[in-house]
Formats: structure tokens, C-alpha cells, sequence
């Protein structure tokens, strides 16, 4: 199906290689799912999104299916969301997971970490305000303890509270007593995660040997 | 490792104890007999009562016998608690001044202060005494230092690297061993070494394959001084601990083949070295797994013996290494593997205390025979009987296992890098191959060669003594340097913070959620897959239920972080003596004698509240709570409202007692009991802390005005502002609108008010308790506890027709309502008023407690707060 059609679109292919990095190999493969989950449509919206079983368990399901249909995440400066995203979308989107590798410069390194990190930011920022409010944090935080159990929204609260607080204190020692903290900006959230590394974790493994055959009856 | 300790079992003795002529009587023989001839390598135990039984057989009453230096019977272990002190007494002198352990690593001081004891000895004895021998190293020192390094190993970090230390470990050792083996003989065979040297090829390798193995102990010691980021840090101190499943093999296997000789060894021969192989490994590796499972299931129906709970991860831990070595299995992965399993389970199971004594005591053992073994190395080279020059033989072995090493690990990172998501960089590699220290293990097992078929023991024992040093110290000292000068990527700051913590745990969601949409099978796949059937089965059948519900990590940092704040907040009261209220008189006031009653019947209600709580810390909490009676609170205010002014003595006295009980927080109350460890806190007193930290926490969050901010715009806040930018409390409470608190709490209004129409006609006494009064945020208002009958009693016997005091009302609103979660327990509205005016009277001298917070600033109810209420 998908591949067959895949293997006469070369030049798009290569097309979207260049812009994302992935090997066409790889593209090859993604498109395969993305058919998969499309249903051979040419176009995925949230509900295929939604009927992977494996990410009924995930607390932050929908911030992460939020996230493929942000136009923010799509890197040409447009603001919104889409209701359908096709392919080339749904590769950009994936590009954000690419692992680095042993060639690349210093600086490619570096653009790599901040698109990971604004990636992140982004999922948090839900009204794209270039803040993360203590609102959108607690969010966050509720969604992430929402399968916990035991955690009601209070601890989520007490947490984002506490967390936020920390923030606050990192970022501005010295602040004044008329000066409120809005929230987290971009540049903030990069220096309180700077300790995390994430540019050598926030990757998956991108394989070049399909396995979607042997896996498709477990998410379908 | 140890396996072979059996073979050469008639040798090896416990530390050379035999001070031969040292002894006054000339019973120097005699005492020297049991220790030669020590078919006891089973330890203290049997050889102690052995030595002893020489000793009385020698001495046939010589002098009367009450009076006699019993010098035979205590020798053992006498000898052996003096050495631990001299270590320790070497530690201590070695750390007095770190200048020089930032430059030199401790392990090499140690060994170079064995070099000095060693040569003490020398001087008095003539003979090297002392020296280690493999069964006091590998049966009492290496297991402490092995089951530590399994018990605080990083899972997550260790098995999602495991394929690459696996890959280290193993073929790395292996190549090792030969490459290494496989060259001194060529060089051997061409003359390097000297024509009357009588070593075969099988013995190089049998030499390779000893001091082939990187060493945990001397690895752990020199990087845990240099902290590198944990990827290479998990890299380098996981094959040193793997890896010695491999030396086992490969040095039993070629032992063996070194007694049955070259011609008889065929390829079946070889096969049943390759099979040994995998079943000494994972043979120990999953006995170890085995006797983690139990120390869990263990821990889990030891609630009622708390103060032996310890003890049985140490007895399991070493009988883990014990029955691995009985079963010849690899005996350090048994134990590496055990702590490895069972260290999540009972950390969730057991008593807190017992966590920490666990961990305390993991880290005195573990400390403390690393330092003997260093110390031991060092006073082990003085001796001139092991001492065998030769030059080539030496320096080629030191060329090859470095240059090997490097080969080795360059070469299997290449491969790795291949599969490896985050490829290991060119800088981590060269610290990878430059951390390959050799140690004790090494040392150890040229100790165990048998001299009859190893004609050249001796050399290879100096040989590994150098190679030992050399690594140790030369290696050691030049790590950090080399690290800053490679500017290799360091370890983040110790300690994460809370946004840290959720931030990793949406990582790993998100990382999840998209290896699902993109349809691949990757590390997260199998991670949550493990993750999912860890939490359904594993710690269903490992972990207490009451642990279970308990066990959402990011609460648990939470729960720390508050504690921690409560700590320091504490120490910096302490310091500025701000908490002087707690210990001025005329603070408290005998709560239990006056509410008795009253308490016991709200007590059922409250605890029951308490007991709903599904959260770690309430249930903590209150739990602890309901076992004491009644907290040390300042309930004075109101008891005046009650019974009016109390006698002075009577209250005196009181407080007297009061003070002694907060003074004495560092001090045990001693109760002689062996089954019950008492620590004589007052739970009173922990409760106080720990909702005052919250509170503070919480207030000064909201200082920080998000959330608030937005919609309570409307409210002066600058003119506030200002005021509490002047420190002065009292100032910007009366300042505040009246209504915007009242209306939330109009009978707590009424209880204040009932206070403050007490306070009017005693001024001077009340200004002093002002300073006085204590605040227990154990008392914070709540609105949803109906006010306690003592409050009506009260507002009737004062008259609650004052206006309601500004301050308490102001104070109420911003009682976060999360904070009822967190503190179960108020039941008075009365001593948050306290609070705040004892805040209100030393405002001005003490600045707001903790320092790096922004001062708490008249703040907004926060936007959840109405709703709650």
C-alpha cells in the first residue's frame, strides 16, 4: 500500500529527508505507520491519534497528541493548530526525536537542544503566550498524576505550586516587591533544565527495519 | 573470584597474624602453629577458638591464673579491631586537609600510609606481619563494598545501559586477558625477559586473565572524586563490577588448564570453560536476584521487629555471596544483583529509621574496608620475600594493559556506537580506558596462584603490586586533571529540583507516547511494558500494601523537599534565634490537663480524618499523631479566655518542662529497652515544623503572585507591598481591606475577637507574650472543622462582642486549603492569630526565616481557595 506508493515519490522523499533529517529508509517507514493509522487516508486526525491503544495508559496522552497537531511545532512561524495533519507534518513533528549522532557540529547540537527543548516548551504553553502559567503548569502536573491513583488534585496543585515557587526563586533571586513572576519564559525553562540533558535523552530510536508488522496488532 | 580460595585453602590464612617474634614467652611457635597450618579459611570464627585452643595448649599455667595476660586469647580479634582503628585513624589524618584530597585521590593516600605502616613494621619485626590475604579480602572486606556499590546503583541508569557494560564486561575482558597473555609470551619468546624465566604460554594467560579485570573498589574510589556525567560514570563502574564474573571464569578455567597441562587440553575441554562461563555468571546473577526477592518478602512482615529489620539485608546480602561461592558460582555478581533487586522494595517497606540505618550502616561497612584494603595494599608491598625483579617482564605487562585497554575500548565503542542511540563520545572513550584501575581483586587472585605450578608467583605477584600502584595512584592523581582538561561532560548538580523531577516524568511519558504513534519497539516501549508489570505483579507480591499506595515518586520529592525545608528552616531559627519563642517562657501551657476531655472526644473525629488520608505524609503523620496524646501547643490565649488568669507558678512550672522537652530535640530519651529505639521527638514539635514549612513554603509562593496575580488585579497591592517591603508586619495587616477575609471566616473572627478582648486589659503582659506566643500551624484555622466546643465556651464567657482582629482574619484566606491535605489536624483557630503576632513583635529584629524566598507580602487568596471552601 503505503510503500509501494512511497517508492515512486523519491524526490519527495528526499525532499523531506533533507528537512528532517530522518534517512529515507526511515521516511519509508514512518509513512507506512502513518498510513497505518490513518486509515490509508491521506490525512490523520486527532481521533486516529487517539485509537492507539498503547497510549490509553499515558497520562499526558493528550498534550502529546495536542503537540502533533500544534502548527508551532511545524517550525514556518505559524500559530494554531491544524484539525488534519498530513504527512510531511506528522515527520516534523517525529523530527523532534531524532537522536544526534557523531557528526554533527557544535552548533547543530545546540539548534538540535533548543528545538527539543522549545518542542517542550510548546507542549506546556498551551495558549502560546511565551509563558508557562503556574494555570498551564498545574495542568501539566494534574494530567501527570491524573493515573496515579492515590493523588488527587490537590497534591497536583500543592506540587505545581512548589515547583513553581522553585522556579520563581531560581530565576529571580532579587525580585522586587512590585515584580510578579508570570510565569515560565522560554529562556528560563532552558536554564532550569539545563541540568537534565535532554538534548542526550528527549530521542527515540527511529529504526530502519520496519517492525510495524510485527507490532501493528498490539497498537491497532 | 574467590573460587579458588579452596584449591589454595592450605595457604591462605587470615591476616598474617602469627607475630612470630614479636611475643615476649616463648611461645612464638606455638602461637604461630594454628595460623601455618589454617585449614580454617572459613574465617574468625573457627580459626579465633582454634587460635586460642593452641595458645592454652601452650600455656600450661605459668603465673596465677587471675591476673595472667591472656594475650593468646584475644589475639585475633583484638588484631583485627586495632587494624580497623588504625585505618580509620589513617582516613581521618589523610582527610584533615583537603587541599590535598582534591589533588590526590584518598585511595592512593591510603595505600602510601600503608606504605609507612609497612615500613613501621618492617623496622620492628623484620618479617611483613600484616599482609592481605585472599580470604580475609575476598570473604570479610570485598562483600560490604560490592552489596553497597549493588544497593545505591542507579537502576534505570544501570539497565539502560546494560547492553553496552555487558559488551565491556565480557568481550572486553576477555580481549584483554589474551591480548595481554598473548604478548608477554611473544615478547617472552623473543627474548624480552630474559633467558631464566620459567613461564608458559598458559600461564601468561592465566597472568592475563588476573589482571585483565578493571576493579570496582579502586574504580569507585577514584570516581567518586571526579564527578563525570553518569552515562560514562554507569559505564566504567558497571564493567568493573560485571566484569569480574568473567576474571572468575577465565582464571578458574585456566588454572585448570595450567594443572591438567598443555597436551591434555582438547576442545571439549575448551567448551566446558565457555559453558562454565554462562552458568558462573548468570548462575550468580540470578541466586542473587533470588535472594533480593526474599530479603523483600522478608521486610514486608517485619513490622513488628523494626529495630532488627536492618539486619536481615546484611545476613541475606552476605549469605547471597556465600551460597554463590558454595555453589561456585560468581559470587560478587550474586551480590552485586541482589541489592540491586531489592533495594526499591524495602526502601518502600520498611520503617523509615531503618532505611537510614541501612544506608548508614551500608556506608560505614562499605567506607570502612575500602579503606582497610587500601591501607592493606600498601603495607602488603613492604615485604622482601614477594619482591622479584624484572624489568621487562614489569614494564611490558604496565605497556600492554594500557595500550590494550585503550584498543579495547575504542574498538568496542565503535560497535556499540553503531546500536547506540546516544553514541558515546571520543573524550568519554579515552576516560573509559584510562579509568581501567586494577586493585585488590587483582591482587587477591596472584596471591591464590599456586606456587607449585606457577614457578614465577612471586614476580607475578609484584608485577600486579605494580600494576596496581601504578593505576591506583599514578592513574588516580592524574583522573581529575585529565577530566578538566578534556573537559569531559560533568554530573549535573547533586540535587534535582521539583520542576526537574516532573519535568523527567513527562520525558518519559512523552518518549513513550511517541515511540507508540511512531510504531516502534524501543527502550521506552519495553520500559513501560516492564514499568506496568512491575507495578501490577512485582510490588504486589514484594511490597506492603500500605507501601504500594504510598509510592508515587514525584510525592515522595515533594515530601522530602518539605522536610528538608523544615530542617533548614529549623537550623536557620536556631541560628537567628528566632525560634527563641519556642523556649521563652510562659509559651505553653498544660493542654492535656486542662483539654482532656474535650480532646478525647474530638479525637476520634480527627484521626479518622487522618486515617482517610491516602497521602504518605498525613498518613504518616497521622498516624504518629494518634499514638501521642496531645501536642504541645499554645492553647494559652483562649485558656485565659476560659479560666482567666491562671496562677504564675502554676504556669511557670509548666513551662519549665516545656522548654526542657524542645531543648532536648538533639538528645534520646534513653529507655533501656533493646526492642524499641525511642527518639525523643515531639511529635508536636515535628508537626509544628512541618506545617510551618508548608505554610511558608505555600506563602511564599504566592509572593511570588502567580496565579493570584491575574485575578486579583484589583486589589492595592503596592501600597501592601511597600509596607511589607519595610519588614514591618503588623504595619500592612491593619492596612489590609477588612472584608476580604472576614466574610470566609466570620467564627474564627468572633474567636479572635474573644482573644483580643482578654488581651486589652492585660497590655504589658500580652506585648510579652506577643514575642512569646508560639505558632503552631498544627492550629491553622480550617473552616471545614466546626468550631471545637471550647471556641463557644469561649466567645460566651468573653463576651465575643469585640471587633474581630484584622489580623487573624487576614491571616485566615491565605490558608492554602491543599494544606489540609498535608495537615490533617487543626482543630483551633487560635494560635495562627498567635502566629501572626509573634511574627507581628519580632518582625522588625528577625527577618522572615527562610532567607533565599522573597519576603512574604500580604498575598491574595489563591484562585482555588473559594472554591474549596
Amino acid at each position: 500500500m503505503g510503500a509501494s506508493r512511497s517508492r515512486t515519490e523519491n524526490p519527495e522523499i528526499q525532499d523531506l529527508s533533507d528537512q528532517t533529517g530522518f534517512s529515507s529508509e526511515q521516511i519509508r517507514i514512518l509513512h507506512r505507520r502513518f498510513r497505518q493509522l490513518s486509515g490509508d487516508e491521506e490525512t490523520i486526525s486527532k481521533e486516529n491519534l487517539e485509537k492507539i491503544q498503547a497510549l490509553d495508559k499515558n497520562p499526558i496522552r493528550n498534550q502529546i497528541i495536542e503537540a502533533f497537531f500544534d502548527k508551532r511545532n511545524q517550525k514556518d512561524g505559524k500559530v494554531g493548530s491544524f484539525e488534519e495533519i498530513g504527512f510531511e507534518q506528522f515527520v516534523k513533528v517525529m523530527s523532534h526525536f531524532r537522536p544526534p549522532n557523531l557528526k554533527m557540529t557544535d552548533e547543530d547540537k545546540e539548534a538540535m537542544r533548543r528545538e527539543k527543548l522549545r518542542f517542550l516548551f510548546n507542549m506546556h504553553d498551551t495558549d502560546n503566550d511565551g509563558t508557562i502559567t503556574l494555570d498551564e503548569y498545574r495542568k501539566v502536573v494534574e494530567e501527570l498524576l491524573s493515573k496515579s491513583g492515590a493523588i488527587g488534585p490537590d497534591v497536583a496543585k500543592a506540587i505545581s505550586d512548589a515547583a513553581m515557587l522553585e522556579v520563581a526563586s531560581i530565576n529571580m533571586p532579587h525580585m522586587e516587591p512590585d515584580d510578579f513572576y508570570e510565569g515560565i519564559t522560554f529562556e528560563h525553562f532552558e536554564q532550569i533544565l539545563k541540568g537534565l540533558e535532554m538534548e542526550s535523552r528527549m530521542n527515540i530510536r527511529f529504526l530502519d527495519v520496519d517492525t510495524s508488522t510485527m507490532h501493528c496488532g498490539k497498537s491497532q | 573470584m574467590p573460587q579458588p580460595i579452596r584449591e589454595s585453602a592450605p595457604k591462605t590464612v587470615l591476616i598474617q597474624l602469627s607475630l612470630q617474634n614479636g611475643k615476649p614467652n616463648a611461645r612464638g611457635p606455638i602461637a604461630s602453629g594454628p595460623n601455618a597450618s589454617g585449614p580454617n579459611a572459613s574465617g574468625p570464627n573457627a580459626s579465633g577458638p582454634n587460635a586460642s585452643g593452641g595458645g592454652a595448649g601452650g600455656a600450661a599455667l605459668e603465673g596465677i591464673p587471675g591476673v595472667a595476660l591472656q594475650w593468646i586469647d584475644v589475639k585475633t580479634p583484638f588484631l583485627v579491631a586495632l587494624w580497623i582503628l588504625v585505618a580509620g585513624l589513617a582516613k581521618m589524618v589523610i582527610e584533615v586537609n583537603h587541599n590535598v584530597t582534591n589533588y590526590i585521590p584518598e585511595s592512593a593516600l591510603l595505600i602510601c600510609c600503608g606504605f609507612l605502616l609497612g615500613g613501621v613494621i618492617w623496622g620492628a619485626d623484620g618479617v611483613q606481619t600484616f599482609t592481605l590475604t585472599p580470604t580475609v579480602f575476598f570473604f570479610y572486606l570485598l562483600p560490604q563494598v560490592i552489596l553497597d556499590a549493588g544497593y545505591t546503583m542507579p537502576n534505570k541508569l544501570f539497565f539502560s545501559n546494560l547492553g553496552a557494560i555487558l559488551v565491556y564486561a565480557i568481550i572486553g575482558t576477555c580481549w584483554n586477558a589474551a591480548s595481554v597473555g598473548l604478548s608477554l609470551w611473544g615478547c617472552h619468546q623473543g627474548g624480552a625477559m630474559g633467558p631464566d624465566l620459567d613461564i608458559g604460554l598458559l600461564q601468561y594467560l592465566l597472568f592475563g586473565s588476573l589482571i585483565a579485570a578493571v576493579d570496582p573498589v579502586a574504580v569507585l574510589a577514584v570516581f567518586e572524586q571526579v564527578h563525570v556525567n553518569e552515562v560514562l560514570f554507569i559505564m566504567v563502574f558497571g564493567e568493573s563490577l560485571l566484569n569480574d564474573g568473567v576474571t572468575v571464569v577465565l582464571f578458574n578455567v585456566f588454572d585448570a588448564f595450567v594443572s591438567l597441562g598443555g597436551p591434555r587440553i582438547n576442545a571439549a575441554e575448551i567448551v566446558k570453560g565457555i559453558v562454565s562461563f554462562f552458568v558462573v555468571a548468570f548462575g550468580g546473577s540470578l541466586l542473587g536476584l533470588v535472594f533480593g526477592v526474599l530479603i523483600c518478602l522478608v521486610t514486608r512482615v517485619t513490622k513488628n521487629i523494626r529495630i532488627i529489620e536492618p539486619g536481615f539485608i546484611f545476613v541475606l546480602g552476605y549469605l547471597s555471596y556465600l551460597t554463590a561461592e558454595m555453589l561456585s558460582l560468581s559470587a560478587i555478581l550474586a551480590i552485586v544483583f541482589c541489592g540491586i533487586a531489592c533495594q526499591r522494595y524495602i526502601k518502600a517497606n520498611m520503617d523509615e529509621a531503618s532505611v537510614a540505618t541501612v544506608q548508614h550502616a551500608m556506608k560505614v561497612l562499605a567506607n570502612g574496608s575500602e579503606t582497610i584494603i587500601f591501607l592493606f595494599l600498601g603495607i602488603s608491598a613492604i615485604d622482601k620475600n614477594i619482591w622479584v625483579w624484572n624489568t621487562g617482564f614489569i614494564l611490558l605487562t604496565l605497556l600492554f594493559i594500557f595500550v590494550y585497554r585503550i584498543m579495547g575500548v575504542f574498538f568496542l565503542t565503535w560497535i556499540l556506537n553503531k546500536f547506540r542511540l546516544v553514541p558515546v563520545e571520543y573524550i568519554d572513550q579515552i576516560i573509559m580506558s584510562y579509568g581501567g584501575l586494577r586493585g585488590a581483586v587483582a591482587y587477591g587472585l596472584a596471591v591464590m596462584l599456586d606456587e607449585s605450578k606457577i614457578k614465577e608467583k612471586n614476580l607475578m605477584i609484584s608485577t600486579t603490586l605494580v600494576v596496581v600502584y601504578f593505576t591506583v595512584i599514578l592513574q588516580g592523581v592524574t583522573m581529575k586533571p585529565l577530566v578538566n582538561w578534556l573537559k569531559v561532560k560533568r554530573a549535573a548538580n547533586a540535587e534535582l529540583t521539583l520542576i526537574e523531577k516532573v519535568q523527567n516524568k513527562v520525558f518519559d511519558h512523552m518518549l513513550v507516547a511517541i515511540e507508540d504513534i511512531s510504531g516502534q519497539i524501543g527502550h521506552n516501549y519495553m520500559r513501560d511494558k516492564w514499568n506496568n508489570f512491575e507495578v501490577k505483579y512485582l510490588s504486589w507480591l514484594l511490597m506492603k500494601p500500605s507501601a504500594r499506595r504510598n509510592r508515587d515518586r514525584l510525592f515522595n520529592v515533594f515530601h522530602q523537599l518539605n522536610l528538608r525545608d523544615a530542617m533548614s528552616y529549623v537550623n536557620e531559627g536556631e541560628r537567628r534565634g528566632s525560634l527563641e519563642f519556642i523556649r521563652n517562657e510562659s509559651a505553653f501551657v498544660d493542654f492535656k490537663k486542662k483539654f482532656d476531655t474535650d480532646i478525647s472526644d474530638m479525637m476520634p473525629d480527627i484521626t479518622a480524618d487522618a486515617a482517610d488520608d491516602t497521602l504518605p505524609v498525613p498518613s504518616h503523620m497521622g498516624g504518629t499523631w494518634r499514638h501521642h496524646d496531645i501536642p504541645s501547643v499554645s492553647l494559652e490565649m483562649q485558656d485565659q479566655d476560659l479560666k482567666g488568669l491562671r496562677e504564675a507558678e502554676d504556669i511557670n512550672s509548666h513551662h519549665l518542662l516545656q522548654q526542657h522537652l524542645y531543648k532536648g530535640r538533639k538528645q534520646h530519651r534513653h529507655r533501656y529497652s533493646r526492642s524499641h529505639f525511642h527518639v525523643n521527638k515531639d511529635e508536636g514539635e515535628v508537626q509544628e515544623i512541618f506545617q510551618r514549612t508548608m505554610r511558608t513554603r505555600l506563602e511564599s509562593f504566592k509572593s511570588t503572585k502567580m496565579g493570584a496575580a491575574k485575578k486579583m488585579s484589583h486589589h492595592p497591592k503596592k501600597e501592601d507591598l511597600q509596607k511589607t517591603a519595610n519588614g514591618n508586619a503588623s504595619d500592612w495587616g491593619r492596612s489590609r481591606p477588612h472584608g476580604d477575609a472576614g466574610i470566609e471566616f466570620p467564627e474564627s473572627g468572633g474567636a479572635a475577637g474573644g482573644q483580643r478582648s482578654y488581651g486589652d486589659p492585660f497590655p504589658t503582659r500580652v506585648s510579652y507574650r506577643l514575642g512569646a506566643g508560639v505558632e503552631n500551624p498544627a492550629f491553622m484555622p480550617d473552616v471545614e472543622t466546626q468550631a471545637p466546643p471550647w471556641l463557644t465556651e469561649a466567645d460566651g464567657g468573653a463576651g465575643a462582642s469585640v471587633e474581630p482582629s484584622q489580623r487573624a482574619q487576614l491571616h485566615l484566606p491565605w490558608t492554602p486549603s491543599n494544606l489540609r491535605r498535608l495537615a490533617p489536624l487543626r482543630i483551633s483557630t487560635q494560635s495562627s492569630d498567635s502566629f501572626q503576632r509573634a511574627d507581628a513583635a519580632s518582625g522588625p529584629e528577625t527577618p522572615p526565616p527562610p532567607p533565599p524566598l522573597p519576603p512574604p507580602p500580604p498575598s491574595h487568596p489563591p484562585p482555588h481557595e473559594g472554591s474549596h471552601m
